[in-house]
């Protein structure tokens, strides 16, 4: 099948760009070499909504922050998934750094931030009692959020799909060329794919994918900027309100401190270039160094309840912005490149921009009909028992609670499963339901979720993978089951 | 809404013997409510023998001493709902409950016994560093695997700590053909029973080493090799002493933590010690009427223990019913010092006592040759001589209530102390 544009990667720029151009008459495809959407960069992150004045005045990367911001709570209504304004807080520990808070706040004012504030030592620890003893004064953005990142990128993705995009797992991109005919011939693990336009949005790999069709005086290295990260228990969810970051720096925005949407705490991440471009491990040293810092800015920091520590890797190019456009030399090859923070909080920009140009491009013109909401799957604890009740008699799947950490019943692991671009792995139940997600981390629940993902998709057990590749939860039968077959 | 005498939250072994014990001392109307397919509990996943020593006398397997209380609740005519899942309880005693066939369903209860026992650390709380592949269990989950749903994780195993679970896997997982490269366990000592070390490793030539900790995990979609290396004093790998293992499957067995959130919900006042209740001589916590035993209390080693912790605490729970709270009496504080972690109860009514009573506790390190002693205030009523004191090991005093009337004291304390 020849398709008018091909998207590489399924994370959340490729997701959001999927999306806007589902709006037009034209055949799209998502490449994506994971089994799932959202297994990279856009899976691994602080979770939260920047408001946009880190960036530098007048860059691309400050316009996108702002217009995603905004953009945020209409994109989070549509697509029924979870956002929260909990408003930001930059953090100033030393007097002479003080001048610092208004540099930012300038900056944010340049950029269109609203409704900024700085605060005095007394304000901010009145908003935010953790606060170091130490805090001189703080930077105040109220249109800092949080966000489930899997919930946007999946529901992007999702409602791509639901409105015509297609979408292939496990594909690797290996080699791209325009032959004579004028199209990309996109060689893969799966097979060749061939279209008209190709949107590179490959994550940490923009890089290596940019690199294939691009001049000799035009390769771009993306430099995997690793950050480990802390989750902490829901218990200590409110240890603060807003999120906290220290002042930035010259290697990013520092080790911030912030409620997630769902209630957990957490800590991260820290900042570490290496070369592994998949080198998602944590260290020692990462997570001691968080903790100090993290330390820093916030008081009495429960790491006791660490209930996971992970690692994500920002795609860093030595500019520090974003590369979006048409590849030099290239004709019909964009670049969504070197995606790094705030990427996320960015993509529903990146995805109207990319979208825009694309239209332009190509002159697509819109569906007649295209569905811009979806409904999430649904979270039986804002029932009534009354309502619980009446769910239950009609899809009893929903009175059988799976995960007893979150509180999820198969009902909502039946829905993650049979819905467009449904979970295949224990991993993408739990990014879609939070099954596996709690304290006890998927030691109650994961045989249960296998014997689902078994009967539902016809699976051996032996076949179900954490998440995909070669990550099988079991390898065989035991000798007493293998007897008994015999 | 319906009414029962006594809701009991988990069907394992600590549920069971409740049950069993309130249905004896008279009362009518029970029921259990158990979340997974069967009674039984965790019993019903271990599959070796060594259980029911002291309440039977017989070496028998998890499923068999979990079978003798299920008989005896099913001969007593005891209701019990399975695939049921408490989501809630209140202070005034109102248990919600939820399963596929009833809905969502609120019951009253007169008392209501805590039995829902405890689960794993997970590694995630750990904080081990490196990737974060397939091929990482905790030791009961690969347990049940094994067990239950007759699947092996894999041939090439590492297993850190040495809780009895994670011992009883190593043999298990050798027996089912798979090569148990080693055993790390964090602490200068095991946190398992003697006996399944011995049972477990030494027969069958599995190191265990002692102070050592995984410092690195490897592979990126399937595990492919930890490295293990030693720990200074204050917990600190030491550089130079790693050693890589390549397997794929590594086994957690570094804790059991109490699974008290619908305690906490209730309003139930905690130990952070024992991640547990608070309870008094009869194992009731803070609220009126509500009772906890079993590893939801505080984690046990031996199966006999919690059976028999639990019987008093059905008993308990049916005085309560029947004479409603009793204010009289004088309160005495437990206090563990000296070595001792912690005692369960934590206090004694004096009137309220059983002519005997069993207090328990752990210690905090190992000790050699030491003395478990009572104080009544500050006079010391008893002084027992043990050879080795280990905190894998749960201990036990019994107190008597004549002598505790007599005293009269203000406070007992159990400490631990050398040999003078």
């Amino acid at each position: 099948m020849l398709y008018d544009v091909i998207i590489i990667g399924a994370g959340v720029s490729g997701s959001a760009i999927a999306r806007e151009l589902s709006r037009y008459e034209a055949n799209v495809c998502v490449l994506e070499k994971c089994e799932d959407v959202c297994e990279g960069t856009s899976k691994a992150n602080s979770a939260i909504v920047h408001a946009g004045f880190d960036a530098a005045a007048g860059s691309l990367m400050a316009k996108l922050n702002v217009r995603g911001n905004e953009m945020m709570d209409d994109l989070c209504r549509d697509l029924d998934i979870p956002f929260k304004r909990n408003g930001s807080m930059v953090v100033c520990i030393h007097k002479e750094a003080l001048p610092g808070l208004q540099d930012l706040y300038d900056r944010g004012i340049k950029n269109g931030v609203k409704g900024m504030k700085i605060l005095s030592r007394e304000e901010a620890l009145e908003m935010e009692p953790n606060l170091s003893d130490n805090v001189e004064g703080a930077l105040y953005a109220p249109t800092g959020g949080i966000i489930c990142p899997f919930k946007l990128c999946i529901a992007m993705a999702e409602n791509a799909n639901e409105n015509g995009v297609d979408f292939r797992f496990n594909t690797k991109v290996e080699d791209i060329k325009k032959h004579e005919d004028g199209l990309w011939h996109i060689r893969t693990n799966n097979g060749e794919y061939v279209s008209r336009y190709v949107v590179n949005a490959a994550g940490v790999h923009s890089g290596v994918i940019h690199n294939m069709v691009s001049q000799d005086d035009d390769k771009i290295e993306i430099i995997p900027r690793r950050g480990d990260y802390c989750l902490l228990d829901k218990e200590v969810g409110g240890h603060v309100s807003h999120t906290i970051f220290p002042q930035p720096t010259n290697l990013g925005k520092g080790v911030l401190v912030s409620p997630t949407v769902h209630g957990n705490l957490i800590v991260g991440p820290t900042a570490i270039d290496i070369e592994d471009k998949e080198g998602t491990n944590t260290t020692a040293e990462g997570i001691n160094d968080l903790i100090a810092k993290a330390n820093d800015h916030v008081k009495n920091l429960p790491m006791r309840k660490v209930i996971t520590s992970f690692a994500g890797l920002r795609a860093h190019e030595a500019r520090h912005e974003f590369i979006i456009g048409e590849v030099k030399g290239a004709e019909h090859f964009i670049d969504v490149a070197a995606i790094e923070s705030p990427g996320l909080t960015s993509s529903p920009a990146i995805g109207e921009m990319v979208g825009n140009m694309l239209k332009d491009m190509m002159k697509l013109t819109a569906k007649s009909e295209w569905k811009s909401t979806r409904k999430d799957i649904m979270n039986p604890a804002d029932l009534s028992l009354e309502e619980r009740n009446e769910l239950i008699k009609k899809q009893p799947a929903y009175g059988n609670i799976i995960c007893r950490c979150e509180s999820i019943s198969e009902g909502e692991i039946l829905d993650a499963i049979h819905r467009p671009l449904g979970a295949r792995s224990l991993d993408g139940v739990k990014r879609r339901t939070r099954a596996g997600m709690g304290r006890c981390q998927a030691g109650f629940c994961s045989p249960r979720t296998m014997e689902i993902l078994h009967r539902e998709l016809g699976l051996s057990y032996e076949e179900i993978t954490k998440s995909g590749g070669t990550s099988n939860i079991v390898m065989e039968r035991t000798k007493h089951q293998k007897g008994g077959e015999q | 809404m319906t009414s029962y005498d006594i809701v009991i939250v988990g069907g394992g072994p600590a549920g069971l013997a409740a049950a069993i014990s309130a249905r004896k001392a008279g009362v009518e109307k029970i029921l259990i409510l158990e979340r997974d397919r069967e009674l039984g509990g965790i019993l019903n996943q271990c599959i070796h023998n060594g259980f029911g020593l002291h309440t039977f006398k017989e070496e028998l397997t998890g499923p068999e001493y979990a079978q003798r209380f299920i008989d005896q609740v099913l001969d007593e005519k005891i209701e019990y709902k399975l695939h049921t899942m408490v989501m809630d309880i209140s202070a005034d005693r109102v248990v919600t409950a939820m399963s596929r066939e009833d809905g969502m369903y609120q019951i009253q209860a007169g008392a209501v016994i805590l039995a829902m026992g405890c689960r794993e650390r997970p590694r995630g709380a750990l904080n081990i560093p490196g990737y974060r592949p397939a091929g990482i269990f905790s030791a009961g989950t690969a347990q049940r695997l094994v067990n239950m749903e007759g699947y092996m994780p894999g041939r090439e195993v590492v297993i850190l700590g040495s809780g009895d679970i994670g011992l009883i896997m190593a043999r298990r997982m050798t027996l089912e053909g798979a090569k148990v490269k080693v055993v790390a366990e964090l602490m200068p000592y095991s946190g398992g029973l003697k006996r399944n070390i011995v049972q477990c490793l030494d027969d069958f030539g599995i190191p265990l080493k002692l102070s050592h900790t995984v410092v690195d995990i490897e592979g990126k979609e399937h595990l492919t090799a930890v490295t293990i290396a030693e720990v200074d004093k204050n917990m600190k790998p030491i550089p130079g002493t790693e050693e890589r293992y390549t397997c794929d499957t590594l086994l957690l067995s570094c804790g059991l933590i109490p699974e008290n959130e619908l305690s906490r919900n209730a309003g139930v006042e905690m130990n952070p010690v024992t991640s547990g209740p608070v309870v008094n001589e009869s194992l009731e916590t803070n609220i009126p009427g509500v009772f906890a035993c079993g590893n939801v209390l505080h984690v046990h080693d031996l199966v006999d223990y919690v059976s028999e912790e639990a019987t008093r605490a059905g008993a308990n729970a049916a005085k309560f019913v029947k004479n409603g709270k009793t204010e009289s009496g004088k309160v005495v504080e437990l206090t563990a010092t000296d070595g001792a972690r912690y005692t369960v109860p934590s206090t004694i009514n004096i009137d309220r006592m059983d002519d005997l009573l069993t207090v328990r506790f752990r210690v905090g390190a190992v000790y050699k040759d030491s003395y478990v002693s009572v104080y009544f205030d500050d006079e010391r009523v008893m002084h027992n001589k043990k050879r080795i004191m280990a905190p894998g090991e749960m201990e036990q005093v019994i107190l008597q209530k004549t002598k505790l009337q007599e005293a009269a004291p203000s406070k007992i304390t159990i400490k631990i102390e050398p040999e003078e």
